[in-house]
């Protein structure tokens, strides 16, 4: 078990090897295809992308008293061509599910960043591990908004790592 | 002439959306047990293990098991001898809006294929409806999440393609999907009918109960093969490699052209949403 602090520190990503079960603690943020739309344009984001975690969710609404909705990963495929801006940016981590195109493999081995799957469909558990939510950016998006997320030992695994590795058996990318 | 509250079955398609949005299956989850006793990776096991832990804490009713909750999907079996004082989807899709609302569920859909502005309430919900003699009310109702629905496909094969035809078809979608559908799914594959009528028998075939084998010996020989030969495709839970891909493989066939073989193939996840209410 590997434990990762936010802002991640990019020499401790090489460590990493794929089928390593990691726990994520600090500050991640969500973004979907319509925030990383947006995001690619801003040049004022509300966060800084150096060194900062993505997650790839649109969750369902919180219930009263609860910090936020079921949160599980949803596909990585379709942020394929959006990510490469955003690591260049400096984002060091994607969460999502799934495999990915060679194109984006590629792209992340080039600038030092991992991708991570979280379990999906394993929203109500993974929701345990957020302690506090807030939409940060792109309000009017609604499940699609970027919400900052304060996370305690968020589980992940790692997907494809910086050696050229990756866990998939199957899938066409 | 019966007639059928629709006050009533606004009700019923609101409670039934919610309750299949937090309450996994029984043998759904009896189903998810074994699979995890039979993983021989610590990996595989422990992504059963959230998945299993996952559907008892949305069970508890803080959060439904997926965030992604999923377009309404209703089959109506309409009974011939049943009157209804109004229109009936309305009355289903102000369940849907309901449901959706007060369960706390995601709003998923957009109205227009290009602008993508959400509806806000999850409607309109994707309404079958089918006559059937007598006076009951079947509702086949079903929550359906894109993951696994954009990893089906319809394809016209030629007659002469046959069995093995159709079984290359089904192992090369569901190994091609990998990971992506979140596996363990359950394939439902319909055969025949023309190209809209194989989507929608396959889409029937996933709501079929998880135990049930085609009562076609040929079919059902053909679902056990498949059942074995995609398990042993590797592609495993979430796609990292594994014993179990999926968990069972329903086949619903219909009559065709002779110069036809239409082939659906529709995915479904392993949260697997949905239930069967007859009014
Ligand atoms: S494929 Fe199913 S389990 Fe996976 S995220 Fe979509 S709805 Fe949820």
């Amino acid at each position: 078990m590997i434990h990762l602090k936010t802002p991640i520190d990019v020499s401790r990503l090489k460590e990493l090897t794929v089928g390593d079960k990691v726990l994520i603690s600090g500050t991640i943020y969500t973004a979907r295809d319509q925030a990383h739309m947006r995001l690619i344009e801003d040049e004022n984001p509300a966060f800084d992308l150096e060194g900062s975690v993505i997650y790839y969710v649109g969750p369902t609404p919180a219930r009263p008293g609860q910090v936020i909705g079921s949160s599980g990963p949803t596909s990585a495929y379709r942020m394929d061509s959006l990510a490469t801006p955003l690591m260049k940016r400096g984002v060091k981590i994607m969460i999502g599910k799934g495999n990915r195109s060679e194109a984006f493999r590629k792209s992340m081995v080039e600038n030092n960043a991992i991708y991570m799957i979280a379990t999906g469909g394993a929203g109500a558990l993974l929701s345990s591990k957020i302690k506090s939510s807030k939409v940060l950016m792109y309000e009017d998006l609604g499940t699609e908004a970027i919400y900052e997320l304060v996370v305690d030992e968020f589980p992940c695994f790692v997907a494809y790592d910086l050696h050229g590795n990756q866990i998939f058996k199957g899938g066409t990318s | 002439m019966r007639e059928i509250s629709l006050d009533e079955v606004t009700r019923i398609v609101k409670e039934s959306l919610i309750k299949i949005n937090y309450e996994l299956d029984n043998s759904l989850v009896t189903m998810l047990k074994k699979a995890k006793d039979k993983e021989k990776s610590e990996l595989s096991k422990s992504i059963l293990d959230d998945i299993l832990t996952n559907q008892e804490l949305a069970r508890q009713g803080n959060s439904p098991l997926c965030q992604d909750t999923g377009v309404a999907v209703v089959f109506a079996e309409i009974g011939q001898d049943v009157y209804y004082n109004g229109p009936l989807d309305e009355a289903i899709n102000r369940g849907v809006r309901q449901a959706y609302d007060e369960g706390y569920l995601r709003k998923s859909v957009v109205k227009h294929p290009f602008d993508r502005q959400n509806t806000q309430d999850n409607t309109p919900a994707i309404l079958h409806t089918k006559v059937i003699p007598g006076d009951k009310l079947i509702l086949k109702i079903a929550s359906k999440g894109a993951g696994s629905e954009n990893m089906s496909k319809v394809v016209m094969l030629t007659p002469n393609a046959g069995i093995e035809g159709v079984k290359k078809l089904v192992l090369d979608t569901v190994f091609d999907a990998g990971g992506r559908p979140c596996p363990p799914i359950i394939v439902g594959i319909g055969i025949g009918g023309n190209f809209e009528k194989s989507a929608l028998i396959a889409k029937e075939a996933i709501l079929r109960d998880l135990n049930d084998e085609s009562s076609d010996p040929i079919i059902r020989n053909l679902e056990r093969e498949l059942y074995d030969e995609i398990n042993r495709l590797g592609v495993g839970p979430m796609g990292v490699g594994g014993e179990t891909t999926c968990l069972a493989v329903k086949i619903n066939t219909y009559p065709m052209h002779i110069a036809s073989l239409p082939v659906a193939i529709n995915i479904q996840c392993h949260s697997a949403r949905h239930i069967e209410v007859t009014l």
